[in-house]
């Protein structure tokens, strides 16, 4: 039969099966991993609040430190315009609403398809620029391992995959949408054991810094 | 010190180890931003001086030990391990080019506190047997001396009659149950005796009632800096036990900033309990008696001048109006930095690093920064709350030839004083 189809068929079944489990309880396992490291007691007479200095944290710094925007313009705009078009693409085009409406029966409006294929034509292009950025920035380049190679790429794929699926750059169609999901599932695979993690633990790492200075008076 | 070995160092990265510490290396995506935050980067434009960087023997710890994939690696033999050579090679990083200043600890844009590591990390440095020779002689000095400089009580009891002569105040010392214990840097005792002076004028003319005690002058930590909670912990008794004999209310913070972070901040947790007094910062003492209109000054300093933040009073410590309001009851022409107030830039030479006489060249060299913030703003005078800024600065400013007076705040509100006659 028609080997295109059985590929899509398995990608859509047990292997999303597969990536959803290992993605889930891996997210699972690093926040216990995290979290029940715990914390020494403080006996320091606070001069401040701790949770409400940490939300504030976590809420403020996703706007950069003025001098940051000025010494780091192309790493934060960058950095800006392909996370939003990311989460664009991944949350409001509407076939994966309605995917999602279809198993979760959960359901939000979307953006018509053209805008959504703008955006993600920009960020495919950003995520370029921003790969070209790590290998030529000096500190870029001399921080950057393995690793912050390999989730580039596992970020980029599905971007990708995506956008030659909507135009219907590969044939057949059921090939090409199976890469597409695919490559999603080795994101979600990879997600728990890389520093793609900070897309969940920012929100942990941003309360405790928040927290941290607060307590003394001060809100960072 | 004695039996420092990597063994040792390993183990104390694992105590150092929190929630905090996971969800930051878990967070960092190594985006460099931190880079730019930091003065030995930007005066040196050296990657290897980016601030995540001198974390990476911890980092290391963290990714093999205390998470799923990272042990994998580690049993497959993937991951690069912790060795003696690492932490040397290292040393210089995380004692010669971090002062503990906690900049970059805001611009992250994931929140990692960064300093925070920093501080932890060198607690396994100085286990492991890794730390500036400078640093563990200032140690050595301060627990068996009872000060970093080798100050001893007799030395401040010269300044205390010299300052008696020529004020009629009398300095109180050892007296129970005063309401503030005042302690001392080194540097006041030996460079900035001024700050003594001010002090008693001060305390006269608002009533406070006051002491030093002998037993207990040196508020300055070299524990904290080196990063070795034992011989924090020990200096920082000496004082609990001081202040507690002497059944004072608080103890009084000098101007020196990291001297303020270790009896405020960290003292408590290193004696595991906390304080029967409370501990204040000379500046909120001050700010305090001031709004209260106990401290009259006449005449207004009309020179052009401006505040250096010190980084463990200001940024790390949260004492950020009490200078400013302090100064504009002395002067008219009071301009702020660029980046003032908790995103001020460091002098250089906190965290340690004037005590560790390998980092005097690169110190200098990052100066540039301060620098170069002082060329805009093209004042005439600087005034800091900081002995070890104030220290630092001037040696600076002399390196680069710019001829500026630096100025303590509390020496200059007492300067302004309207004292009863």
């Amino acid at each position: 039969m028609n080997t295109s189809v059985e590929f899509l068929a398995w990608v859509r079944g047990p292997a999303f099966d597969v990536a959803l489990i290992i993605f889930l309880l891996g997210v699972l396992i690093r926040l216990f991993e995290v979290l029940m490291l715990g914390r020494k007691p403080d006996y320091s007479e606070a001069r401040g609040d701790t949770l409400i200095p940490g939300l504030k944290t976590v809420l403020t710094r996703t706007l950069p430190e003025s001098g940051s925007l000025k010494r780091s313009p192309f790493t934060v705009i960058g950095g800006y315009i392909w996370h939003i078009g990311f989460l664009i693409c991944l949350l409001l085009f509407i076939p994966h609403i309605e995917m999602l409406n279809a198993t979760l029966g959960v359901s939000w409006p979307g953006l018509p398809n053209h805008i959504v294929d703008a955006i993600s034509a920009v960020t495919i292009v950003t995520l370029i620029i921003m790969l070209v950025d790590r290998l030529i920035h000096p500190v870029k380049r001399f921080l950057s391992d393995t690793e912050d190679y390999l989730v580039w790429v596992a970020t980029f794929l599905p971007m990708l995959t995506g956008y030659l699926a909507f135009h219907r750059m590969i044939d057949p169609y059921p090939l090409v949408l199976g890469l597409h999901i695919l490559s999603v599932e080795f994101l979600m695979i990879v997600f728990p054991f890389t520093k793609l993690m900070h897309a969940i633990t920012f929100l942990i790492a941003r309360w405790f810094n928040g927290a941290i200075a607060g307590r003394r008076g001060v809100q960072s | 010190m004695s039996g420092a070995t990597l063994d040792r160092g390993l183990n104390t990265f694992r105590e150092q180890m929190d929630a905090p510490t996971a969800s930051f290396f878990s967070s960092c995506v190594n985006c460099g931003m931190c880079a730019e935050a930091c003065l030995f980067y930007t005066e040196t434009v050296d990657p290897k001086y980016t601030p995540i960087n001198k974390l990476e023997p911890m980092r290391r710890v963290w990714e093999q030990e205390y998470t799923l994939w990272g042990r994998l690696k580690a049993a497959l033999g993937l991951t690069k391990p912790v060795t003696d050579e690492l932490l040397e090679e290292w040393e210089t990083l995380i004692y010669d080019a971090c002062t503990l200043c906690g900049r970059c600890s805001m611009v992250c844009p994931v929140g990692n506190d960064i300093s925070y590591m920093i501080r932890k990390a060198r607690e396994s440095f100085v286990a492991a047997g890794y730390a500036p020779e400078g640093m563990k002689a200032a140690s050595r000095r301060a627990v068996t001396i009872g000060s970093p400089m080798g100050v001893k009580y007799p030395a401040l009891a010269a300044q205390i009659k010299h300052i008696e002569a020529d004020t009629g105040l009398t300095i109180p010392v050892d007296v129970e149950g005063a309401d503030y214990m005042a302690l001392l840097s080194s540097m006041e005792i030996m460079n900035f005796p001024e700050y003594i002076e001010a002090l008693a004028r001060i305390f006269n003319q608002a009533g406070v009632t006051w002491t030093i005690a002998s037993e207990a002058f040196e508020a300055t930590n070299s524990g904290i800096q080196i990063g070795s909670s034992d011989i924090a912990r020990e200096l920082v008794s000496r004082v609990v036990n001081a202040a507690e004999k002497l059944k004072v209310k608080n103890v009084i913070s000098p101007e020196c900033g990291h001297a303020y972070f270790a009896v405020r901040w960290e003292g408590p947790n290193l004696i595991g309990r906390p304080y029967q007094f409370k501990v204040v910062h000379i500046l909120e003492l001050l700010e305090e008696l001031r709004a209260s209109g106990r401290i009259k000054t006449e005449g207004m300093d009309d020179t052009r001048l401006t505040f250096h933040d010190p980084c463990q009073i200001v940024r790390k410590g949260g004492v950020l109006e009490p200078p400013r309001n302090l100064l504009k009851q002395v002067a008219s022409n009071f301009v702020d930095m660029a980046d003032a107030r908790e995103m001020n830039w460091c002098c250089g030479g906190g965290g340690g690093v004037s005590a560790n006489e390998r980092a005097d060249e690169l110190r200098i060299k990052v100066f540039a920064r301060k620098k170069s913030q002082l060329d805009e703003l093209n004042v005439d005078t600087l005034v800091t709350a900081c002995a070890n800024c104030r220290l630092i600065l001037e040696e600076g400013l002399e390196e680069y030839h710019v001829e500026l007076p630096v100025v303590g705040l509390t020496e200059m509100l007492a300067e302004h004083l309207v004292e009863d006659k």
